[in-house]
């Protein structure tokens, strides 16, 4: 009896022991997770099998067959898959690199504007601010598209500049350098210009903390990255031939065109997403303490040092981690490119390969891996840059 | 403003009477004053008077002509349009498609219903001291959802069934955005705790399906339950081609919420939690009594800015092929008899989608005022 | 992710249960409805009306089916399908079968796993101009831009049709037909490419038809038919029949309106055959004797609906052409019903 008693006790003590009940649980979700796998692997499996559907990354080389109107890469009807993947994978980084650019600019002239202590101005920025905010992207990507077809001219009446920049409503075609033997000093001496910068603010920065002398970093730094490829492209007597646009049959041929999709895609990512950026701004300009302000000036630093060297540090601390969600929302929002026809990861890759060739599984799972790439690489950048700026608490 | 010299020390220096201030110089109060101080204090902000005022003169007055002056209200079809300015015709000539999509004439006082009694219980629930507002809160959560399915589909007490084909306009964008924010909610809550409970497997199952929700675009969610889902089903069942959007957007705006609700939970006190543990509660009492009504009330301006931007999203239902309000300003718009009147239709329906965003998010600065002299006190 | 399960299993309990593959007739006898994939919208083809009742040529294959099944046409619940959710609808079961003027080609019947009814359109894919450019001939589009639909053999025609002819162009990409139409209205591109018949119908909702020209190149066969998922043998025969029947119709003279006086007064032994006099031939597809009999009575045989629809009376304006029977000088021609 007693024995028995005594067996009983710590199996009723087992249940209610949190450690044991904890892995109990882990192990009752790892089944169910397991199972719930496993039905739709199961399911998945039957249904490929039922509808004759061949699975693989084989489709990849075979020859898409189909044009895009843009690529930043040579691409042909004969190219594979695998060149049109890469094409939309390049399409959908181009137009968000360009937005995540311009709309950080519009973005702190906004947020500027908004404290502005010139009453028009900010009101101006407030009004703006709201409306775009509240009302959803897709329909101000359509919004535009419809304008910048209208507002542009027709082929016949191209906008032309100097005959060699034309706009109408078909695109923008610019010169397209081309380039010939030689050209590949120019880049060299760019990524020189850049190391060099960086070496001279280095030593800039131990000889200010050594003897308290300034040294014009910035302006000789811009000297350096512009001045040195400019230096080689004369040495190296331009080596390149432009290449023009010229109106011939149907449109123009040559030189570099951006489409109007490209356009009304850009214009409405960058105008939404300056809306939310000039918000952080704001609100990481206004988190930095008056105090900081008066104390700078306290010691005569003038305005202008104290805006550069004291408040647009501190504010970047909050401004820094939600603008970083902001990049990732305008590229993850640059998949409405579907709406306009520019032909991104998911116009082009989602919609049109994944149409001619029936393969779901493997064109949504690249997609699916490529914006989990971006998305971790600008979070990773970003956590760097953020610890790098971090308070250093002495 | 008085000088200290002014004072006669002569005349009398035990006596010590200031004279009246002068009042401050007329170019320092009133119209005159606000306008130097707020507009011309500087050269440059002179300068940036003007560029504002003429933008806005660049802006303001064609949109109104545009908009107001111009524009043509009466008559039915475009012919009526011949002022040269917004043709409003089209929309109201179209306006009860926009609101309802081909929802039947003759049925249409159900999605009245349905909305109108949603409005009345979220109304009543919003005004502060009423009696009975937990109990309609609840009904507006649990009840009211599928009380609302019954409405609209039909099939029940002798109304017709209604497909959900038939449901457009802003009819569907409502529905969508409401079955989103209200099944995402406990599902986003379930998801946050799960990301900060001590199990290592559940924490990774939390963390794992949150970051990668989060890191795809909306869209490609409706992708993958358009053409993925239907592969993953057993032969047979089939989804509903709404039932899929609506399962996309909320798992799609839970991982959103449950990002959140973890930022209110970390926000309350380790104590709080040890002393729900020292009171013997177990964890889901610990959890439902003391430490998410504390959460909650946190981080509701947020999530209900959360809810206006899911409110937004739910336009892009309009790629896979679902007739929401945006879909049907352009269905409308490619109908042959008014072809180039898209701008009406795409104002139109943003001016819906800006009451409804503002309002909201207007009554969530509302709440964080309130919030914020509930939390010092 | 175990919430994820449990939603989902929620909402499975919600959804339209069956075995869809199992006997795709069984099912929808079962169900009491048809439910047709078609487009989301293409005058003359398939298109809502004002009233909402879907209209059109494919619809009213979808109509004969039913028709065939029920004796009723209006049994039919109509799935709009864009070219990039068609093929996953039917294959998930959601539909019981496509009339969304698809083309017939080789991967969608073998690889894609269905199987094509029949025949209902031929046509080919040609191009659209305004006739301000002054060309004529497809030929001469050199460097032209052109307007496309995604997701369909057309975008895979145009690339082969300029690559073959040495000539460039940039496409155009959209997604439904009328982004294409606004896109080419809006001067976006130069041509407009898409199947003739679809060409057509998009002409006759131009807001200047006349000023617009169909070029006389045809650059591709585009067989247009019904479709139904692989494997399921009885309900394509349903399908393939339903068709083959409105062919047949109009071969031996059987309109609406005069099938049941021919059925009372015809010596044609196919005709009896056809309509149920004689035989039991309704019952080896597991339909009523009837069935044909109710497709002609109530949707009628294939002239009748190509007038209704797409003819040269109605707004589309398309000449029988190479959709005449096969003893009119076209290439439409059914089995012989025995």
């Amino acid at each position: 009896m007693a024995v028995n008693a005594q067996d009983a006790a710590p199996k009723a003590a087992l249940l209610y022991d949190a450690k044991f009940r904890s892995i109990l649980y882990q192990i009752i979700t790892l089944v169910l997770l397991i199972g719930f796998i496993a039905f739709l692997a199961t399911n998945t499996i039957s249904n490929l099998e039922k509808r004759g559907i061949a699975t693989g990354f084989e489709f990849l080389k075979h020859p898409a067959g189909f044009g895009v109107p843009f690529s930043l890469i040579e691409y042909s009807e004969a190219s594979s898959y695998g060149r049109a993947f890469v094409v939309s994978v390049l399409n959908t980084l181009f137009v968000s690199a360009c937005g995540i650019v311009l709309a950080t600019i519009l973005g702190f002239i906004l947020g500027v504007a908004r404290l502005s202590p010139n009453w028009i101005i900010a009101r101006i920025a407030t009004v703006y601010v709201e409306v775009i905010r509240n009302v959803p992207l897709l329909l101000q990507i359509l919004f535009w598209y419809v304008g910048v077809l209208s507002a542009l001219p027709t082929l016949r009446e191209s906008i032309n500049i100097g005959d060699s920049i034309f706009l109408n409503n078909r695109g923008f075609y610019t010169p397209l350098p081309i380039a010939e033997p030689g050209f590949m000093a120019i880049p060299i001496a760019f990524l020189i210009g850049i190391i060099a910068t960086s070496l001279v603010s280095r030593w800039a920065k131990k000889r200010q903390e050594a003897t308290g002398e300034q040294f014009p970093v910035f302006l000789t730094g811009t000297g350096l990255i512009i001045g040195l490829p400019v230096l080689a492209a004369i040495v190296t007597g331009f080596p390149w031939t432009m290449e023009y646009p010229v109106l011939k049959g149907f449109n123009f041929r040559g030189g570099f065109v951006l489409i109007p999709e490209f356009a009304a895609l850009l214009f409405a990512l960058t105008l939404y997403t300056a809306a939310f950026i000039g918000e952080i701004v704001r609100a990481g300009i206004q988190a930095v303490s008056h105090g900081q302000t008066e104390a700078a000036h306290a010691l005569g630093i003038r305005p202008r040092p104290t805006m550069r060297l004291v408040i647009i540090p501190q504010a970047m601390r909050v401004i820094v981690p939600p603008l970083t969600s902001q990049y990732l929302n305008l590229t993850k929002n640059s998949s409405l490119a579907a709406a306009v026809g520019y032909p991104d990861l998911v116009h082009m890759f989602t919609g049109t390969v994944l149409n001619q060739t029936g393969q779901a599984l493997e064109c949504i799972g690249m997609m699916m891996l490529v914006y989990l790439t971006i998305s971790l690489s600008i979070s990773a950048f970003m956590n760097w840059y953020n610890a790098r700026i971090a308070l250093v608490e002495r | 403003m008085t000088d200290t010299t002014m004072r006669d020390f002569k005349s009398d220096p035990i006596v010590h009477t200031p004279s009246p201030s002068l009042p401050p110089p007329s170019s320092s109060v009133g119209v005159i004053g606000w306008m130097r101080r707020n507009l011309f204090s500087s050269p440059i902000n002179t300068l940036l008077t003007v560029l504002g005022l003429y933008l806005i003169y660049l802006i303001v007055p064609p949109l109104f002509n545009w908009a107001f002056w111009n524009a043509d209200l009466a008559g039915d079809s475009r012919e009526f349009c011949d002022s040269g300015g917004a043709c409003w015709v089209f929309v109201k000539i179209r306006l009860t498609q926009f609101l309802y999509g081909f929802y039947p004439e003759a049925e249409r006082w159900r999605p009245n219903l349905a909305i109108g009694l949603g409005l009345v219980a979220l109304v009543y629930c919003l005004i502060d001291g009423v009696p009975w507002r937990k109990w309609v809160a609840l009904f507006l959560l649990v009840l009211y959802p599928f009380v609302t399915y019954f409405l609209l589909s039909g099939g029940v007490f002798d109304m017709p069934l209604v497909e959900t084909s038939k449901w457009g306009g802003l009819l569907l964008t409502i529905v969508i955005a409401v079955t989103g924010i209200v099944f995402s909610f406990p599902i986003g809550i379930l998801l946050a705790l799960g990301r900060r409970s001590n199990m290592p497997v559940v924490r990774m199952l939390c963390v794992g399906f949150i970051e990668f929700v989060r890191a795809v675009p909306l869209i490609s969610v409706l992708f993958m339950s358009l053409v993925i889902l239907p592969l993953f089903l057993p032969e047979g069942v089939t989804f509903d081609q709404l039932l899929r959007a609506l399962i996309g957007v909320t798992l799609f705006s839970a991982a959103y919420t449950a990002e959140t609700v973890r930022g209110g939970l970390q926000a309350i006190p380790r104590g709080q939690y040890e002393a729900a543990d020292a009171m013997g509660l177990s964890y889901w009492k610990s959890m439902r009594l003391i430490v998410l009504p504390q959460a909650l009330k946190v981080v509701i301006p947020a999530l209900v800015s959360g809810s206006i931007g899911l409110f937004k999203d739910t336009t892009l239902v309009l790629i896979i092929g679902l007739t929401d309000l945006l879909a049907m300003v352009q269905l409308a718009a490619a109908d042959t008899g008014w072809i180039g009147y898209v701008k009406e239709g795409y104002v139109f329906a943003a001016a819906l989608f800006f009451v409804f965003c503002f309002g909201m998010s207007r009554y969530s600065m509302y709440l964080e005022r309130k919030l914020h002299t509930g939390h010092k006190r | 992710m175990k919430f994820t399960g449990t939603f989902l299993a929620a909402a499975a309990a919600l959804a339209v249960g069956g075995s869809a593959f199992a006997g795709t007739l069984d099912d929808v006898k079962a169900r009491g409805q048809l439910i047709c994939g078609v487009t989301t919208g293409l005058a003359g083809f398939a298109a809502p009306d004002d009233k909402g009742e879907w209209q059109g040529f494919d619809v009213d294959v979808c109509r004969a089916v039913a028709a065939g099944v029920f004796g009723d046409p209006k049994k039919v619940k109509f799935v709009p399908t864009t070219g990039q959710s068609r093929f996953p609808a039917l294959q998930s079961g959601e539909v019981d079968m496509l009339a969304r003027n698809t083309t017939w080609t080789f991967d969608r019947d073998v690889k894609l796993g269905f199987e094509f009814t029949g025949i209902n359109f031929y046509d080919g894919q040609g191009f659209i101009v305004r006739k301000s450019l002054g060309i004529k001939s497809a030929l001469e589009l050199d460097g032209a831009s052109v307007c496309v639909g995604t997701g369909s053999t057309t975008e895979l025609n145009l690339g082969d049709f300029f690559t073959a002819n040495n000539m460039s162009y940039t496409p155009v990409v959209y997604v439904t037909a009328d982004e294409i139409r606004a896109g080419y209205l809006a001067n976006r591109c130069d041509a407009y490419t898409t199947d003739r018949s679809g060409l057509a119908a998009q002409r006759s909702v131009f807001p200047n038809p006349d000023d617009h020209v169909v070029l006389p190149e045809v650059i591709s066969k585009e067989p247009l038919g019904p479709l139904v998922r692989h494997g399921d043998h009885q309900w394509g025969d349903v399908v393939r029949w339903s068709l083959n029947v409105m062919i047949i119709a109009e071969e031996k003279g059987l309109t609406s309106a005069n099938v049941d006086e021919k059925k009372a007064s015809t010596n044609d032994p196919e005709v009896k055959r056809l309509l149920g006099v004689e035989g039991e031939y309704g019952a080896r597809l597991g339909l009523s004797n009837e069935w044909a009999y109710n497709i002609i009575k109530t949707v009628g045989n294939y002239a009748e609906t190509y007038e209704r629809n797409i003819g040269p009376s109605t707004q589309i304006a398309l000449e029988r052409g190479v959709n005449a029977l096969w003893t009119n000088g076209g290439i439409l021609y059914a089995p012989p019903f025995r």
